[in-house]
């Protein structure tokens, strides 16, 4: 499969995304600059972390306006899977993708750690290789991962099982009922803050972010 | 005619989402120096803008809607005030 990685100005966490879905993952990967990125050429695409447009208004929020997202949004239209980490979650939400906010954690500190986190629906293109309740190991790295809807809508995600991940044992941003990680209606489209590029390598100290990509391989052949 | 109106937009967060920044300037800040009268503080983002209008009705339709077009703020998680100042 042909896997797309798009860099805007600002993305800092591309090229390890790409480091991990070629050398590790051995998937054809590609770097691709926003203003270049064309739907039609790619059966995935991952927005990665950083620092989009500088953070400037709040995270993602440029990048959504990009030429880039119209054809990620065309491309989650069509069932591909679309991952954004991080960042990349922060530029799905704004793009109107995924529900919700995410915002300055509680905490006011940027959160640099790894993290355990429970796997609360295996029905994702990024899961489906895992099983609900699993527990794997990731880490976290960002100031504005504060998952925030309303009550209501968040008993509407956990009932459609769009709440993908959760932090198992702490809350370190204050992130609504600890969730990292939520999912569009079909599955397809996941936005989450831990970093699998980060943890697929024995090297880096785990190994579990692998189970993520390998999940999006399965879900494409299906 | 058009004229040139001074806009302010401000973006907050809703209140039932919390403000740490505003809780902590309250508490660590304000408390600690004994402004106890003060019950609570909110921040915000705060863009002013220039904008060419025919009047000051129209100034302020014309930055709402952009507002709302390029989602300016987050609806899910802030509100939206603005204001023309001349």
């Amino acid at each position: 499969m042909k896997v797309a990685v798009v860099q805007f100005p600002g993305s800092n966490c591309d090229r390890d995304t790409v480091h991990v879905l070629k050398n590790v993952m051995k998937l054809d990967a590609e770097l691709i600059w926003h203003n270049e990125f064309k739907d039609g050429h790619y059966d995935a695409v991952v927005l990665p972390g950083g620092f989009s447009f500088g953070d400037h208004l709040r995270g993602g929020t440029i990048a959504a306006h990009s030429p880039a997202t119209k054809a990620v949004i065309e491309m989650a239209g069509d069932g591909k899977p679309v991952l954004g980490i991080c960042n990349g979650f922060q530029i799905l939400i704004e793009a109107g993708l995924l529900p919700g906010a995410l915002l300055r954690n509680t905490s006011l500190k940027f959160v640099c750690k790894w993290m355990n986190l429970s796997i609360d629906s295996d029905k994702t293109a990024f899961t489906s290789s895992l099983k609900k309740g699993f527990k794997i190991r990731m880490p976290i790295a960002h100031n504005e991962g504060r998952f925030f809807v309303d009550e209501k809508v968040l008993d509407s995600l956990e009932a459609e099982g769009r709440v993908v991940m959760k932090y198992a044992d702490e809350n370190p941003t204050g992130t609504s009922r600890g969730i990292a990680a939520v999912s569009n209606e079909k599955g397809n489209v996941v936005g989450m803050m831990p970093h699998p590029e980060r943890a697929s390598e024995p090297e880096l100290g785990g190994m579990d972010g692998r189970r993520i990509f390998e999940s999006m391989v399965e879900w494409a052949r299906c | 005619m058009t004229l040139i109106f001074s806009v302010e937009i401000v973006i907050s967060n809703k209140p039932q989402a919390r403000d740490p920044e505003g809780e902590t300037i309250m508490r660590d800040l304000i408390h600690k120096s004994g402004f106890n009268s003060v019950k609570e503080v909110r921040t915000g983002k705060l863009l002013a803008v220039k904008v060419e209008a025919a009047n000051e009705e129209e100034a302020r339709e014309n930055v709402v809607s952009m507002c709302n077009d390029l989602r300016i703020y987050n609806p899910v998680a802030h509100s939206l005030s603005v204001r023309v100042r001349a």
